[in-house]
């Protein structure tokens, strides 16, 4: 088991990662890919148990994420790149022609550790359902994990997930939320207030956890509650408390940054804020 | 004229129900999902006989196709089941994104497609998805012609790799097809070796177009007629041979105009090899409520509709 100091050196790394990939194109969201980093990082680097090195498409045995959320693309390949499925060096092809790195992730160009294309919100809790039934099927006793953003929420196909998922008893599934609290116009509660959400996944009948998502012991922590939980009749919903931009000073606690990226003045500032601990691609 | 026979009249989705059954039996990863439809779509003796491998989801269609796609993670076969309305356009982005851009092996088995299911009237009479389905890239679009040709290409799908759209119907059309003839995902069927026109037909227009073969034959037309079941990918060779012989041709479908099989067959004779061409289909409108017989009559899709293109197209020679 990886020491929150530990994973904060690779969150530090992952940080750098983000703001280098959508600099160097000029394109991507760095915000919400921040803000979620020490979820991705707790799960590559001590909870999920996976095989980087032997990447199959069913991943029978081993514990399976699905970002549903797929503009936050940038942490997503840079977690998947640092914990072994590709070399770092491809992270410098992002966004780029021919590149298996898209902005949205996809299974199309064979990148490993992507099981399903998502970017089109609303989709990824239905297709972690099916993995973990697809699991319960094979008697396979590893763990589904998704993702998602607060904003995605709006759409109604969570809903259906979300109710059949509680309805039919798929237990062996850790879904969290990411709660920056913000969108693309705005803030969520600008733009669609969606009230309590702790108590809208209770009434569904899941089981409802809540954490600092930016805090990696907290992170880690109530990953392994999750894990305690599951496989027990429920299916496990941890809400993540974020930030934006988590990490930049001048990228956090607002919407505008969550697709834009840093010119270079903003690029070495960032930089500056997070150190460069495991070398940058 | 080739003489065809039936003993009997039966429905399109209950090949389909036959077919997912006798997969239950042989291919321990086929499963089955259903949208609360289990009695039309013929699923009942599947989810009976394989309860642990049958997925009810509700009425929530697009989350039946994102789990679908979920379950070939781990090697499964999913074989989705709703009205062809609620499989295509209703689910289309997660078609897209889940299924096809993510190249899952999911099957979207879709009945009561078209006119002919009848008096629940043009909501549920979709006539675009042949269309919708081909558009995607990758997607393997089958839209078979009676009972047995439904069985035997739902038991065929199983075996490919891929997405593949089902297309099937609710009323009772001829059985003629032989019980023991294997589905090919893709080659032609020739129903009847001709000289004079060719006539392409799909799904339940095969049997109007072999009525039409056979006055035609009495006017002293001699017809080829060919079961294009497979309208994606298109039997180029099979259509090309066809034409360079008839030099015109007759498209006969229970769909748009618009995105169908006659639309496939333009294109690629627009490319390819130029000829007078007439369609029998629905042009630009939705349906209503009706008997199939009598849709099938107002919306100019009968065997009376298919000859008077033949003569239409045979005159512009």
């Amino acid at each position: 088991m990886a020491s929150s100091a530990e994973l904060e050196k690779i969150c530090s790394q992952v940080r750098r990662d983000i703001v280098r990939m959508v600099h160097a194109v000029n394109s991507g969201h760095p915000g919400g890919s921040l803000g979620c980093t020490e979820y991705l990082v707790s799960l590559y680097f001590d909870i999920m148990n996976h095989d980087p090195e032997n990447f199959t498409m069913d991943g029978i045995g081993e514990d399976l994420f699905f970002l549903s959320n797929g503009h936050i693309s940038p942490v997503f390949y840079s977690v998947l790149a640092r914990s072994g499925y590709f070399s770092v060096s491809e992270l410098a092809t992002f966004r780029k022609l021919n590149s298996r790195l898209q902005g949205h992730p996809t299974t199309h160009e064979g990148l490993p550790g992507v099981r399903v294309a998502s970017g089109s919100l609303g989709q990824g809790l239905s297709v972690a359902v099916g993995a973990a039934l697809a699991k319960k099927l094979n008697k396979d006793n590893s763990i589904v994990y998704s993702l998602h953003g607060d904003g995605e929420l709006q759409e109604g196909q969570i809903w259906e997930a979300a109710m059949y998922a509680a309805g039919k008893k798929v237990d062996n599934i850790i879904s969290a939320i990411d709660m920056n609290g913000q969108q693309i116009d705005g803030s969520t509660d600008h733009v669609l207030p969606m009230g309590d959400l702790r108590a809208k996944w209770e009434a569904f009948g899941w089981e409802v956890l809540a954490a600092n998502g930016n805090k990696i012991s907290e992170v880690t922590e109530i990953l392994n509650k999750a894990k305690t939980l599951s496989c027990k009749g429920k299916p496990v919903m941890i809400l993540l408390k974020t930030e934006m931009g988590h990490g930049v000073d001048f990228m956090m606690g607002s919407h505008k940054w969550h697709g834009v990226a840093p010119n270079n003045e903003q690029l070495a500032a960032a930089l500056n804020q997070n150190e460069e601990s495991f070398g940058d691609y | 004229m080739k003489k065809y026979t039936f003993a009997e009249k039966k429905d399109t989705r209950s090949g389909f129900g036959a077919g997912l059954s006798e997969l239950g039996k042989t291919n321990p990863n086929v499963v089955a999902l259903c949208a609360d439809l289990t009695g039309s779509l013929k699923m009942d003796a599947f989810a009976k006989d394989h309860s642990e491998r049958f997925f009810q989801i509700g009425i929530a269609e697009a989350n039946m196709i994102c789990i679908a796609a979920g379950l070939t993670i781990g090697g499964k076969i999913p074989f989705t089941g709703t009205f062809a309305n609620f499989s295509t356009g209703r689910v289309y982005d997660q078609i897209r994104q889940s299924v096809a851009y993510s190249g899952k092996n999911v099957k979207i088995c879709a009945s009561h497609a078209g006119l002919t299911l009848g008096e629940d009237g043009a909501t549920h009479q979709i006539l675009e998805d042949l269309g919708l389905m081909k558009m995607l890239p990758g997607m393997v679009v089958i839209n078979p012609c009676d009972y047995n040709q439904t069985k035997a290409a739902t038991i065929a799908i199983a075996d490919y790799k891929g997405p593949v759209y089902l297309r099937f119907g609710r009323p009772s059309v001829p059985n003629f097809t032989p019980v023991d003839q294997k589905f090919e995902i893709g080659k032609a069927v020739m129903l009847n070796e001709g000289t004079d026109v060719t006539i392409f037909a799909t799904g339940h227009l095969v049997w109007k177009a072999i009525e039409a073969g056979e006055q035609l034959a009495a006017l002293g037309i001699n017809a080829e007629i060919i079961n294009i079941h497979t309208i994606k990918p298109l039997d180029n060779k099979a259509v090309l041979t066809s034409v360079k012989k008839t030099r015109c041709v007759v498209t006969a479908e229970e769909h748009q105009m618009n995105g169908g099989l006659g639309d496939s067959i333009a294109q690629l004779l627009a490319r390819e090899l130029p000829a007078p061409l007439e369609m029998v289909a629905v042009k630009d409108s939705f349906g209503e409520s009706g008997t199939p017989d009598q849709l099938i009559t107002k919306y100019g899709l009968d065997t009376v509709n298919i000859v008077d293109a033949v003569k239409k197209v045979i005159a512009r020679k």
